[in-house]
C-alpha cells in the first residue's frame, strides 16, 4: 500500500546501493528531482535502466551513482550528445561503465514480460544487427505453432522503479496521462517503486485518458511539484526545451559539469530545480 | 536547419544545402500516408510535406503520439504539442507491438551516423572495437524495427565520407544486408530503403543489384562532388535527374515552421 512520505525518505527507503533501479518517463514526465536526491544520497555501483537515458542519466552517470547502463537511446533529443555518458564510456570517467543495449521495441517488451510476471517475451526485432550479439538478453526462438524465427528477450525486473505523475489521491492512488510510456510497466515490473506527484488532491477524478495505478500497487508517493522539470507534466507545466539546448555546454566539460552539480544538485535542500 | 550549403548550390542560390534535402525529403511523402517519423531532418520534413502538399499525411512518433499536427517543429519526440495535437496517444509498447510491428505503417523516416552500399545504418559505434569506441553514438532507439516493419524506408543524412562508407562499423538498423536475399532470409518484412537523400541528391537502390546508387543531383552539384564525399565506388545510374531546388512556397512553408524551433540544432548525433 502506498506511503505518501518526502522525497528524501521515498528514496532512502527504496533505493540501495547496488540495485537495479529504473527511471521511467519518455521525454514527459520524467523524474528529474528524484534523479537528483539519489545524487545528493551518494547512491553508488547502480544499474540504472532506461529506455532513453537522456539528461537525468547524463546528470547520475556524471555524479558517480551508476556501474551500468542498460538502455535504448542515449541522446539528448534534437540537441546532440549526452556528454558524461559518453566521457563514462569513452574515458571511463568518473568509473567505467558497462553497457548493455537494446531496441526501444526490445526495452518496452522486456518491461512488458517483467509486468507480466513472464520470463521473457517475444517480437519481430534485432533480426540482422549488431545488438543480439552483445547481451545474452537478445535470442531466436522458433514459434511453437509455425516454426517462424522470432526474437526472445529476457524480462526487466528491477529491483526498484521510480516515476513521476501528474497526480496521486490521499489514498495513494496515483493518475497519469499525456505521453504515458513505459511507466505503468515499469512500475508493475519492479520489485518497489517511487512515484513522485505534482500535487495530491482529495479524489482523482475521471480521466479516460488517464493511466491510474491504485495504491496497493505503489511503493511510495511523494509530493514534487515541478518535480519533472526541464521534462514537463502535461497540464501543469511545458518541456524546457531551452535547458537542453543549454545542457550540452554545462555537460561537455568535467569541472563545468562538477559546478553545476554543486549548484543545481548538491546545494538544494531536496526542492525542485527551476 | 540553417547550415551553409554543402554543395556547389552556392549562397546565390537562394536555398540552403540542407533546405533543398529537407525539401526533397517531403516531397517524397504521399498525402494520406501513414509516416513513421525519427527527430531531426526527417521530422522537419515530414512536417514540411504536412505544412504543403500532404495536409492528410499521418504523422507517428515512437513516443505513442500518432496523427500528431504540430503547429512548429518539435524539439523531441515527446514535446507536448505533439501530444496535445494527435489522433491518439498510445503507450511504447503498443506502438511499437500493434502499430509498427505488424506492417501498418507506410514509411519510415530515420537519419543515421553511418550508412554502407546496401542501406545499413550505424548509430550505435564509431571504431572497430564495440568496447572502445572512438565516438559512442546515442544507439539504436526505434530505428531497428522501423527499419525492419514499415513498408519502406527512406533515410535523410548529410553525404561525407565520414557518414557514406563501405562498411559500417556496427549494423544498428537493417538495409538490403549483404545485397539481394538479405531481407527476406532474415525475416523483415518492410520492402526497405526506398531513397537516401542526402545534401547532394538522392541514392536509390538498384533494381537488381540493391546497391545504392545515384539517381538525382541538385542544381549546380557536379557527380563528381558527390562520388569525392562517397566512400565507396559510387555508381550513377543511366537516367540521373537533376533534382528541381525548392520554389517560393516550400522555403516559406518550411522557413515557418523553422523559425520557432528554440534550438539552432536539428540532428539526432
Amino acid at each position: 500500500m502506498a506511503e505518501i512520505v518526502s522525497l528524501a525518505e521515498a528514496i532512502a527507503d527504496a533505493v540501495h546501493d547496488g540495485d537495479t533501479v529504473a527511471m521511467e518517463g519518455f521525454t514527459h514526465l520524467i523524474p528529474h528531482a528524484a534523479g537528483h536526491e539519489v545524487i545528493r544520497q551518494r547512491l553508488r555501483d547502480l544499474t540504472l535502466v532506461r529506455m532513453t537515458p537522456d539528461v537525468i542519466y547524463d546528470q547520475m552517470i556524471g555524479a558517480g551513482c551508476a556501474r551500468k547502463l542498460v538502455f535504448s537511446w542515449g541522446g539528448n533529443p534534437g540537441v546532440g550528445s549526452l556528454h558524461r555518458f559518453r566521457d563514462a564510456v569513452e574515458h571511463s570517467w568518473p568509473g567505467p561503465l558497462e553497457l548493455e543495449e537494446h531496441s526501444h521495441a526490445g526495452m518496452a517488451n522486456r518491461y512488458v514480460a517483467g509486468a507480466s510476471g513472464l520470463p521473457f517475451a517475444v517480437l519481430r526485432g534485432y533480426s540482422g544487427t549488431g545488438l543480439a550479439a552483445l547481451t545474452p538478453n537478445i535470442a531466436e526462438i522458433a514459434c511453437p505453432f509455425t516454426g517462424e524465427t522470432l526474437t526472445a528477450v529476457a524480462a526487466l525486473a528491477p529491483d526498484v522503479t521510480v516515476i513521476h505523475a501528474q497526480r496521486a489521491d490521499t489514498a495513494g492512488n496515483v493518475q497519469f496521462w499525456g505521453i504515458t510510456g513505459v511507466q505503468k510497466e515499469a512500475v508493475l515490473a519492479a520489485r518497489r517503486s517511487v512515484v513522485t506527484v505534482e500535487e495530491i488532491v482529495p479524489s482523482l477524478g475521471p480521466r479516460p485518458d488517464a493511466v491510474v495505478l491504485p495504491a496497493w500497487a505503489v511503493g511510495y508517493v511523494a509530493v514534487v511539484p515541478g518535480g519533472a522539470h526541464p521534462s514537463y507534466a502535461l497540464g501543469y507545466s511545458t518541456r524546457d526545451n531551452d535547458f537542453y539546448v543549454s545542457w550540452d555546454a554545462i555537460s561537455r566539460d568535467r569541472e563545468a559539469f562538477g559546478g553545476w552539480l554543486a549548484e543545481h544538485v548538491y546545494g538544494t535542500g531536496g526542492e525542485p530545480q527551476r | 536547419m540553417s547550415g551553409p550549403p554543402g554543395g556547389a548550390a552556392g549562397g546565390e542560390a537562394g536555398y540552403t544545402a540542407d533546405e533543398i534535402m529537407t525539401v526533397t525529403a517531403a516531397r517524397s511523402l504521399r498525402d494520406g500516408m501513414t509516416c513513421f517519423v525519427g527527430i531531426g531532418l526527417p521530422s522537419a520534413a515530414a512536417n514540411l510535406a504536412r505544412a504543403t502538399h500532404a495536409p492528410n499525411l499521418v504523422l507517428i512518433y515512437e513516443s505513442g503520439t500518432i496523427g500528431a499536427k504540430p503547429a512548429w517543429l518539435p524539439l523531441s519526440i515527446g514535446d507536448g504539442i505533439l501530444a496535445e495535437t494527435a489522433d491518439a496517444v498510445v503507450s511504447v509498447p503498443e506502438i511499437f507491438n500493434y502499430w509498427l510491428q505488424p506492417g501498418r505503417i507506410d514509411m519510415g523516416f530515420l537519419g543515421a551516423a553511418q550508412i554502407d552500399r546496401f542501406g545499413n545504418i550505424n548509430t550505435t559505434i564509431v571504431g572497430s572495437d564495440y568496447a572502445e569506441p572512438k565516438v559512442r553514438l546515442p544507439g539504436a532507439g526505434g530505428a531497428p524495427e522501423i527499419a525492419a516493419s514499415c513498408r519502406e524506408v527512406i533515410v535523410v543524412v548529410r553525404q561525407s565520407l565520414r557518414a557514406f562508407v563501405e562498411h559500417v562499423d556496427f549494423i544498428t538498423s537493417v538495409g538490403f544486408g549483404d545485397g539481394p536475399g538479405s531481407r527476406q532470409r532474415l525475416g523483415l518484412t518492410g520492402a526497405g530503403p526506398r531513397k537516401i537523400i542526402t545534401d547532394l541528391g538522392v541514392l536509390e537502390p538498384d533494381p537488381r543489384s540493391l546497391e545504392l546508387v545515384l539517381t538525382g543531383v541538385y542544381p549546380d552539384v557536379p557527380v563528381l562532388a558527390v562520388k569525392q564525399r562517397t566512400g565507396w565506388d559510387l555508381q550513377v545510374s543511366a537516367s540521373l535527374s537533376q533534382i528541381p531546388p525548392p520554389d517560393a512556397a516550400e522555403l516559406a512553408a518550411l522557413r515557418a515552421l523553422t523559425a520557432a524551433v528554440p534550438s539552432a540544432g536539428g540532428t539526432a548525433r
